[in-house]
């Protein structure tokens, strides 16, 4: 891996990447948060770590993840779409890349016990599963309307060996149970490492993250050179949420100007609606988990409850890194609704034979949007499998065929 | 001299600092709630700004600002209670908050509008001390407002020194590494923290809080520092239901204990002047 950290879109000495960043958060957490930034880089960069971790992202995990050119969608855009699938990845999702990552990192600073937050689910069964994996304990916050609308997760975390606290505070979902993590950190300063399933909350994470997830596109660029013979797309686009898969898919072609960077956000029932999550657009500057970025919060700084159909992208904060992107006009932002996630994922079904994630489809649904050339070269992250939104998909597809029918 | 420095060049032992979120029970009890504090001798009055997403306290604290929230409190509806309320009590007013809602209102305009309504000083748990330096320490002096950091056990001396040298006022020493309302009895680890500190010859006077619910712990802050700091105890007595004419001096008797209160000085003055 190349030092990329003159770049201006890298994080500089201080977290900060451009103004967003840093680490805003009680002296409680000081310690912790302290010992993790001077340690990060230096075990990261040790050679049995990435030894350690790049054995375990092939023989466990599963790596490298296909990239698979997608004819029928391509055809249907008139443009070349390659599909990067982290979606085959053992547990489902792109999530597992961090959670070994921070597993391996723990245990090297001699920590015994994991805490996790989880919206989905997803993060929450990547933690539990590396926790199985090296035998150490683990706590899932998630909140209690979260617990109920995914309880196939819920079950798998269990299975896994992992305690499900589910959270009463606050709106009850990935915000508070985040706030939730903080909090028992903050209570077991000395044992206990908090892995952070996005690229978002108190600098070093949104880099630490950032750079676990750059494996995604460590590997775009040797496949896309082996089945094209250029490494650069003409476009890498993600869905985000707090934005891991899209920082991990955007972050070796962050200093490559001529790579368009497409970051799709939930606009749940319309971005106007007053049910949405598209932070970029409603989002101002603020203070959200540590740090500072944008967030979408009312004129007097109380943080407001996202919405999306799918509960992965309902973050009402973005990554540090994502918002100085946005702003700097590095990167695009698309916002994509419900309906149009959900057609976007019947669509890569019946084209593709591929069920993505819902969070996964809203990037998939901004493809006609992006107005591509058709000789571009465009790589979209598949961050994930549809399994655990098959409730919600065979909804709406009982509800479309009652529509049509006459 | 600001009310806390004076506060403290008074009287150095037995502060009893009592805090209360702001828009709970109703959208207007803070001025009663004052009142009722100042003339039950109580030293210190901390007052919380509701937030929506309070990082460092305890469910007690998180379920009292949502009250407040729901109840309609904003900062600009507390500051002009603190206006109203100021004329009638001398006891130093602290404002206990998150950065974002002073982000959102503008740290300049905020510092000002506090001090002109009768804030003393702040406490901002998430405000960084590179940030404070960068830009917060300027703006707090020319507004003349204090400002108190926490410490905690796993603090370093260094940055105890550190956090000492830009508190003014009294510096606020969490007694465990907790969110607020945790545990009340005192450990030897938390002794020998607290001696530790007293010990260190720091600048400003030192109050322990964070599980501070009875007499017993208010001593043993009294004991170790210059006083304490009671919070989460304090709200649920308030949640009680009785009249707060009734349940707020029962509760600082409560927490001041058996012995009159030593420091009648405060209650005296904001009674002949009420």
């Amino acid at each position: 891996m190349h030092d990329l950290t003159t770049s201006s879109y890298h994080v500089d000495t201080e977290g900060y990447y451009g103004p967003f960043g840093g680490a805003f958060i009680p002296e409680m957490l000081y310690g912790n948060v302290e010992q993790l930034r001077l340690t990060y880089r230096a075990i990261m960069d040790e050679p049995e770590f990435q030894q350690d971790f790049h054995r375990l992202l092939r023989d466990y995990v599963g790596r490298p993840t296909p990239l698979y050119f997608a004819p029928r969608l391509s055809e249907c855009y008139n443009t070349r779409i390659y599909l990067k699938r982290e979606d085959l990845n053992h547990t489902g999702a792109h999530k597992i890349n961090n959670a070994i990552g921070q597993i391996l990192l723990a245990m090297r600073m001699g920590k015994t016990r994991i805490i996790a937050e989880t919206g989905a689910g997803q993060h929450g069964v990547a933690t539990a599963t590396v926790c199985a994996l090296v035998g150490l304990p683990c706590v899932v916050y998630m909140g209690e309307l979260d617990i109920a609308r995914q309880a196939p997760n819920v079950a798998r975390m269990r299975m896994l060996g992992a305690e499900v606290r589910p959270v009463t505070s606050g709106s009850r979902t990935l915000k508070d149970a985040t706030n939730e993590a903080i909090r028992d950190w903050i209570n077991h300063p000395e044992d206990t490492h908090y892995i952070i399933g996005s690229a978002v909350g108190p600098h070093p994470y949104p880099d630490m993250v950032t750079r676990f997830q750059s494996v995604i596109s460590e590997e775009i660029r040797t496949q896309l050179l082996d089945q094209t013979g250029r490494s650069n797309p003409d476009a890498v686009m993600a869905c985000v949420g707090g934005g891991s898969n899209a920082a991990g898919a955007f972050y070796h072609f962050l200093d490559q100007p001529d790579v368009r960077l497409i970051a799709v956000e939930a606009a749940g029932l319309g971005i106007h609606s007053g049910h949405s999550a598209a932070t970029s657009v409603l989002g101002t500057e603020g203070i959200i988990h540590g740090s500072r970025t944008l967030l979408m919060q009312t004129d007097d700084g109380q943080i407001v409850e996202p919405y999306s159909l799918s509960a992965g992208l309902d973050y009402p904060g973005i990554g540090p890194l994502h918002a100085h992107l946005i702003r700097s006009g590095r990167a695009e932002a698309l916002s994509v609704t419900d309906q149009e996630a959900l057609e976007g994922a019947l669509e890569l079904t019946r084209l593709e034979g591929i069920i993505p994630a819902l969070e996964s489809a809203h990037a998939l649904a901004a493809i006609g949007r992006a107005a591509f050339q058709p000789d571009d070269v465009v790589v979209l992250c598949l961050s994930g499998r549809g399994d655990k939104d098959m409730a919600t998909y065979i909804e709406h597809l009982d509800q479309s065929s009652e529509t049509s029918t006459p | 001299m600001s009310r806390i420095t004076s506060l403290f060049n008074r009287k150095r032992q037995d502060i009893l600092n009592i805090y209360f979120t702001a828009g709970h029970p109703t959208l207007d009890s803070t001025g009663t709630i004052i009142r009722e504090l100042s003339q039950a001798g109580v030293d210190l009055i901390e007052v919380g700004i509701p937030y929506s997403d309070p990082l460092a306290d305890g469910p007690t604290i998180q379920a009292s600002s949502q009250q407040a929230l729901a109840n309609g409190m904003t900062l600009p509806i507390l500051l002009e209670q603190i206006r109203e309320v100021r004329p009638d009590t001398d006891v130093p007013l602290v404002l206990m908050g998150y950065l974002n809602q002073v982000m959102q209102y503008g740290a300049e305009r905020f510092f000002r509008d506090a001090r002109t309504a009768g804030v003393d000083g702040l406490i901002l748990p998430d405000l960084p001390l590179v940030e404070f330096d960068r830009t917060y320490r300027e703006l707090l002096q020319k507004a003349g407002l204090d400002i108190a950091f926490l410490v905690t056990p796993q603090t370093p001396p260094e940055r105890i020194r550190q956090l000492d040298a830009a508190s003014s006022g009294f510096l606020y020493l969490v007694s465990s590494s907790a969110i607020t309302g945790g545990n009340s009895a005192f450990g030897d680890e938390q002794i020998s923290y607290f001696t530790r500190l007293a010990d260190m010859d720091l600048r400003n006077p030192r109050l322990i809080g964070f599980g501070i619910a009875d007499h017993a712990g208010y001593a043993t802050a009294c004991h170790y520092a210059n006083g304490a700091i009671v919070g989460s105890a304090f709200i649920r007595a308030l949640d009680g239901g009785q009249p707060l004419g009734q349940v707020i001096p029962a509760f600082v008797q409560h927490i001041r204990g058996p012995q009159p209160a030593t420091s009648s000085e405060y209650s005296k003055r904001s009674t002949s002047a009420s």
